[in-house]
């Protein structure tokens, strides 16, 4: 199985890696590996100290806390909370649901019509990071995304599990 | 006597297997012990690959280069673009049981709706009649059997070895047309299977190798384009041909008992293989995604038979993904909204082949792909819903208008996977909504009867990638070869000058890594007698949303202009409409036709015939792709290079990407990253001051729904998945903290129902055994 360097995956993270790489990255067996490189890259690119068990966007972690309480937790520190408890319902939320505001992202006609569908775009309340854009109909409930089932994942791991997943 | 001593041609029961056993005992105990031992026919050891696996990969991979290569020979036989140009065409081989041992390259759904066509012969004892012999084919393309839509036309063709049936091959493409009210391969204007076109269950359509004569004569007398009809019969039938020489030369080779088991043992090698890939890309847990497609019916531009169908609906399709631990997944779409009076009605094998499409390039990119995977998998479509409807009267020609938009959400929850285990190369935003489906039909520049199905649609854009941005105008979700075509060719097809193709402004959704962008070709009429044209896309919705911060792609608008004047302005040596429509709110075209033309300009993407006179003018605008991350976080370089390319309009850098750029003289665009870095700053602030806590907003949208203050459309979506599912029903009202007493119910809404109550399912057809395949 082909495995790959921690400056591979380091540049892989900042989508700086090498065609050549990434296109064996594609079309090799996936790396068992790469999770452990993974976080630890991961790792290095946040100014705390909890323990990222799981990323869930580029700035948006699920992460182990000093006293093993398990919680999602933006790049700039913010604590969304229990990782079990969807996140978006702790960010802040922005609707277009006018023509002016999706006037904003898209030219007039290549927008919807928001007596169909309104954009929710959620942000970090404390960087104003936007971690996701939901696209429903009014009315929708807030979409939890995914809830992860860390002890059956670090079984497929062949490591120890968090002792509070 | 009885009719069935007079049919010649009828199998005593068992005598087309050496077991003795009737094809369908045959296949009741296959899954038997499929279900017994959780191994594809009890195969806990493959015996022929663990004993001689050189064998077994020899056979394998035989096979496999004959399937593609016949495919490969076959399609020049064909002279419909649609086929020779796009690659929609497929070839499979199955096993005896109609499940599928190996597959060629091209529009492999179809892996799926051929398996259920043979599955649905065996299980309604085609057997003793027509009877299963030698030589003979059958054509299918029912959609109440599990074809995707009608203008998918499947040749099988039985395959034996010493009077013994060995398995089955399946050859389909997708015809220009198929007869339907609307002309065009997925046409609309049509609402019930009886517009729908040509339907053909599972018929014996030729013995001793010979298309029968009344076959013949009565599928071309019902389609309007009968050459290309008549070529595409003959690509299939010389592909089955070319693939069952493959059979019976590798049994030659091989065995035919080394065969045998090879075709059992490939299925149980199938279902390992995705639980492999399952185990090692993705990871355990619970995914939760949506789609809807707009379906505005009520527009004076969308003509339908039927008063009851001229409503404004939304397509609902929630999936709720469950990896389990033990490397198997389930599907379940609880909550999707009732089937319609329109042609993008799905039956549930439509739904779950095309899926397979989508995991063959991502999560089983392999040439192994066959229906093992699906025995590796647990689907849930529930009855009455659009993906399984109650009702034999459902039209679905333009089945991919839902499907695709459904899938595209399942890319955003198995790439929350690929993301958590740092497999970023894999992560893909979603696909584009592959439309606009530029449709019509009339009378051609040939002066023959004619309709076409522009299928530049076969290269849209793809979403982004957590690493890189989507292609532009690359590729389709459901034809891994996607191709625009060539416009000379299209030229030839349709009866359609060119004015124009280019790369749309501002298609791909925003994001860290935007999604790929589409084009747009402006068609401008010429050469032909009586001709029509209609849209069909997506408009006041979008179904492709992006990923993680990325925005969706921009939704779809038309444009169609009459009274152009544009063949004097030719005459004249005047400026014309050149195909770059840069910004719609800016219109351009406009500027270089005649000030009295008329012209249609807005979001009502989905149209029924409109009369088209030579000179009159059509836009075609193919989809881009939903991006991906924050745009706050693309490099200021890359949205220069957007500029410079031309693919954003430079007011977009500026309020979406925070991107300050100034042009010089030269009209280049150069970023200035200092004053870049500070923008951006202040757009994250000013979300923080414009956002507000969601638990807020969700007080303000109760109150909302408490008031039932929504449209139309909005609320039939939701009170037809209420109706189907008092699971979802109790979501929501949990979610909403609702009152008990709360209701949203669709007779309220002063629009016609037909359908909601009262529906008749296929079952209930005399002597019709449907195959079922999924949960409902």
């Amino acid at each position: 199985m082909t495995t790959y360097t921690k400056k591979q995956v380091t540049d892989l993270v900042k989508g700086e890696l090498d065609w050549d790489s990434l296109h064996q990255m594609l079309s090799m067996p996936k790396d068992k590996e790469r999770y452990g490189q993974y976080m630890e890259v991961l790792q290095e690119q946040v100014s705390w100290d909890d323990r990222i068990l799981l990323p869930l966007g580029p700035h948006l972690f699920i992460v182990e806390t000093g006293d093993n309480t398990l919680v999602t937790k933006c790049g700039c520190g913010h604590n969304f909370g229990d990782y079990r408890q969807n996140w978006k319902l702790n960010a802040l939320v922005y609707v277009r649901d006018n023509e002016t505001k999706m006037s904003e992202v898209y030219p007039k006609l290549m927008a919807p019509h928001t007596d169909w569908q309104v954009y929710r775009e959620y942000y970090c309340p404390t960087c104003g990071t936007m971690h996701d854009v939901e696209a429903p109909t009014p009315w929708y409930p807030v979409i939890h995304d995914f809830q992860p089932n860390l002890k059956a994942f670090f079984d497929w791991l062949d490591m120890p599990a968090p002792a509070n997943a | 006597m009885t009719i069935m001593k007079n049919i010649t041609d009828g199998n005593a029961v068992g005598s087309l297997l050496k077991s003795g056993l009737s094809l369908n005992d045959h296949r009741n105990l296959i899954l038997q012990r499929t279900k017994e031992t959780g191994f594809y026919d009890g195969r806990k050891n493959l015996e022929l690959k663990e004993s001689d696996p050189i064998a077994y990969e020899r056979i394998f991979s035989k096979l496999r280069a004959g399937l593609v290569s016949s495919r490969e020979v076959a399609k020049k036989i064909a002279a419909s673009p649609i086929v020779e140009q796009e690659g929609e065409l497929c070839f499979t081989l199955y096993n005896v049981a109609g499940d599928c041992i190996a597959t060629s390259t091209g529009i492999i759904i179809h892996v799926g709706t051929m398996g259920a066509a043979i599955k649905y012969m065996i299980q309604n004892n085609w057997e003793a009649n027509p009877g299963i012999n030698p030589g003979d084919m059958f054509t299918n393309n029912d959609c109440q059997i599990g074809n995707v839509h009608p203008c998918d036309i499947a040749t099988i063709v039985p395959i034996f070895h010493d009077d013994t049936l060995v398995g089955w091959v399946g050859g389909v493409t997708h015809v220009i047309d198929v007869g339907a009210v609307g002309p065009g391969s997925m046409s609309n204007g049509q609402i019930q299977r009886f517009g729908d076109g040509v339907q053909i269950t599972c018929r014996k359509t030729g013995v001793n190798d010979t298309p029968l004569r009344d076959w013949l004569h009565e599928s071309q007398r019902n389609v309007r384009t009968p050459k290309y009809w008549i070529l595409d019969e003959k690509t299939r039938i010389a592909g089955c041909h070319m693939i069952r020489d493959l059979v019976e030369e590798t049994i030659r080779e091989e065995g035919v008992e080394a065969y045998e088991q090879f075709a059992m043992e490939v299925v149980e090698d199938g279902r390992r293989g995705l639980t492999s890939r399952i185990k090692s890309m993705t990871i355990p847990g619970t995914y939760k995604t949506v789609a809807f497609v707009d379906v505005p019916y009520s527009h004076e531009d969308v003509a339908v038979p039927s008063p009851f169908a001229k409503v404004d609906t939304i397509m609902h399709a929630p999936c709720e993904i469950t990896v389990k631990p033990d490397a198997t997944w389930r599907l379940d779409f609880e909550g999707c909204s009732r089937w319609g009076w329109h042609t993008y009605n799905a039956n549930p094998v439509a739904f779950t082949s095309g899926i397979w499409v989508m995991m063959t390039q991502t999560l089983v990119p392999t040439e192994r792909i066959n229906d093992g995977a699906r025995y590796a998998t647990e689907f849930r479509l529930p009855k009455g819903t659009w993906t399984n409807p109650d009702d034999r009267r459902t039209a679905h020609a333009d089945a991919w208008h839902f499907l695709v938009s459904s899938w595209s959400s399942l890319w955003r929850g198995i790439s929350r996977s690929y993301f958590g285990r740092g497999y970023l190369e894999e992560v893909n935003a979603g696909n584009s909504n592959p439309c606009n489906w530029l449709q019509g039909g009339g009378i051609n520049q040939e002066g023959e009867i004619h309709a076409v199905n522009s299928f530049e649609t076969a290269a849209c854009g793809t979403g982004a990638c957590a690493v890189k941005d989507g292609l532009n105008h690359a590729a389709a979700i459901w034809n891994p070869e996607g191709d625009m075509g060539d416009i000379e060719i299209w030229e030839l097809a349709e009866p359609l000058l060119y004015m124009g193709r280019t790369i749309k402004t501002n298609s791909g959704g925003y994001g860290k890594y935007r999604g790929g962008l589409g084009f747009e070709t402006l068609r401008m009429v010429w050469g032909s007698a009586d001709w029509t044209m209609f849209f069909m896309g997506n408009g006041y919705m979008n179904s492709d949303w992006g990923l993680m911060g990325g925005y969706p792609s921009a939704t779809g608008y038309r444009f169609e202009a009459h009274e152009t004047g544009l063949l004097d302005r030719i005459r004249d040596g005047m400026s014309l409409p050149q195909g770059k429509d840069l910004n719609p709110d800016m219109p351009e075209f406009e500027k270089h036709i005649s000030p009295s033309a008329k012209v249609k300009r807005d979001k009502q993407c989905i149209t029924t015939e409109a009369i088209f006179e030579n000179g009159d003018l059509y836009l075609n605008y193919l989809r881009g792709g939903p991006g991906f991350g924050d745009p706050l976080d693309r490099d200021p370089k890359a949205v220069e290079e957007d500029l410079n390319q031309n693919f954003l309009l430079p007011s977009y850098a500026e309020k979406v990407y925070g991107v300050s750029a100034m042009r010089d003289e030269d009209g280049h665009w150069e970023v200035d990253l200092k004053e870049t870095e500070i923008r951006r700053k202040v757009i994250r602030q000013a979300r923080v001051a414009a956002g507000v806590p969601v638990r807020d907003w969700m007080e303000q949208e109760r109150v909302k729904i408490l008031d039932h203050d929504a449209s139309v459309q909005v609320k039939q979506m939701f009170a037809s998945s209420f109706a189907l599912s008092p699971k979802f029903l109790a979501e929501f009202k949990s979610f909403w903290d609702l009152p008990d007493h709360w209701q949203l119910l669709e007779e309220s809404l002063g629009i016609p129902m037909f359908g909601a109550k009262h529906h008749m399912d296929i079952s209930e057809l005399p002597d019709v055994h449907p195959v079922i395949m999924t949960e409902q």
